[in-house]
């Protein structure tokens, strides 16, 4: 019985999603804000279990790490973003969290620059590897907007432009497979689960 | 004063933390590893429920002032407390209320959103090919060519197809992605460079 309302349930809530393929109407807003909600509140309980519990109760209140207290009142400073005049205190947890930027600076001219430079100059032992050096240049060079794409210099950045073309479209075709099989996973839903073709 | 120690914070944390990345001392590992990390996890649920009450205070206003829409913020408010009492009450284990709103509304609900994203992706293709520039035509043959070499249909039509899809993947899609992410580690560079020394400052919010 129960299995029957949930699949009646999600049977609704899946054709109330597909409606907006016509125009937005009551339903499709009803079960936009139902899945905004309830992935909220399925949220919470697994935030408090495993974050609340091993990273403040348990360390603070079993095992007596008191200088966590510092960290905690921190977290709850970030409510006073909510008050005119103690606003100010808000930024000290988020200055907290921003310090972290300054191991981004050798972290991403690490990976992405120096390492991904690194794999760009290979010997050119065929082709394709020529061919993979072109095109990280020439889209390097497009990049490059204090020069005007005119002359020879606009030349290669077409060049470039035709590499992140190619570029695109297979990432355009995984997303399109992506999306389609959720859609198969959708209709085979309605059709077998629901409605009880196949059965 | 208000902006000055925040920002004093962020320059002393961020020349600390670029040090860390060149100095492999104890001392700096155990600063990252046993304090600083543990400090964070400490302070990431008061966070997650700074975004919870944030939530929750724009439906329940909505609702209060009988703004345009708010019976829809019911459905929120209701999905929200119905969903964290069943999963504090019973869990979240197997045949749980928890798990069978999971299974039976909120999975549904989320596959079905992305699946709705297939038909404007097609749209979006449609439009690119009526664009009739060489340029999306190139977009749009990389793209079958990739769509049809990752299901058996293309290797039956021909072999070409799945070879050429290994080809576009570990060439000119390698160099694309690579070409953009060294644009993109020399972006976080210099924003990271901007955070530390003070030049980005919208993440102190407004007022004195």
């Amino acid at each position: 019985m129960i299995e029957t309302i949930g699949i009646w349930v999600a049977a609704f809530l899946t054709l109330s999603i597909f409606s907006f393929l016509y125009k937005d109407n009551p339903f499709y807003k009803f079960a936009e804000h139902l899945y905004i909600g309830v992935s909220m509140g399925y949220g919470i309980p697994l935030m408090y279990k495993l974050s609340f519990i091993p990273f403040v109760y348990k360390p603070i209140f079993k095992m007596h790490e008191f200088i966590l207290i510092i960290p905690a009142l921190m977290g709850i400073m970030f409510w006073f973003r909510f008050s005119r005049k103690w606003g100010w205190m808000a930024r000290y947890p988020m200055v907290f969290f921003m310090g972290i930027a300054g191991m981004g600076v050798p972290l991403s001219m690490h990976a992405s620059v120096l390492v991904q430079m690194r794999s760009a100059m290979l010997p050119w032992e065929n082709f394709n590897i020529f061919l993979i050096f072109l095109g990280t240049i020439t889209i390097l060079m497009y990049f490059y907007f204090s020069k005007a794409h005119t002359g020879l210099y606009g030349k290669f950045t077409k060049i470039g432009i035709w590499y992140m073309m190619i570029g695109f479209g297979a990432s355009f075709g995984y997303t399109v497979m992506a999306r389609i099989s959720l859609l198969i996973g959708r209709i085979q839903f309605l059709m077998y689960d629901w409605l009880g073709f196949g059965h | 004063m208000k902006r000055q120690i925040p920002l004093l914070i962020v320059i002393t944390l961020g020349l600390l933390f670029m040090a860390h990345a060149f100095i492999p001392h104890k001392i700096s590992q155990d600063f990252y590893n046993q304090w600083y990390r543990e400090w964070v996890k400490a302070v990431s649920p008061f966070a997650a429920l700074l975004g919870i009450y944030s939530l929750i205070n724009v439906h329940v206003r909505k609702i209060k002032r009988k703004a345009h829409n708010w019976q829809y913020s019911i459905a929120t408010l209701l999905g929200i407390i119905v969903t964290a009492v069943a999963g504090f009450g019973w869990g979240s284990e197997s045949g749980s209320p928890s798990s069978w709103i999971y299974e039976n509304i909120m999975m549904p609900l989320c596959a079905t959103i992305f699946a709705l994203l297939a038909f404007y992706i097609a749209s979006a293709a449609y439009k690119a090919f009526r664009a009739r520039s060489i340029e999306a035509t190139v977009l749009l043959a990389a793209a079958i060519i990739v769509m049809l070499g990752r299901v058996a249909l293309g290797a039956a039509i021909t072999h070409w197809i799945p070879d050429a899809t290994k080809w576009i993947l570990t060439v000119p899609n390698l160099a694309a992605k690579r070409g953009i992410a060294l644009g993109v580690g020399l972006g976080m560079t210099a924003t990271s460079l901007k955070i530390i020394l003070g030049i980005e400052r919208t993440y102190l919010g407004g007022g004195d």
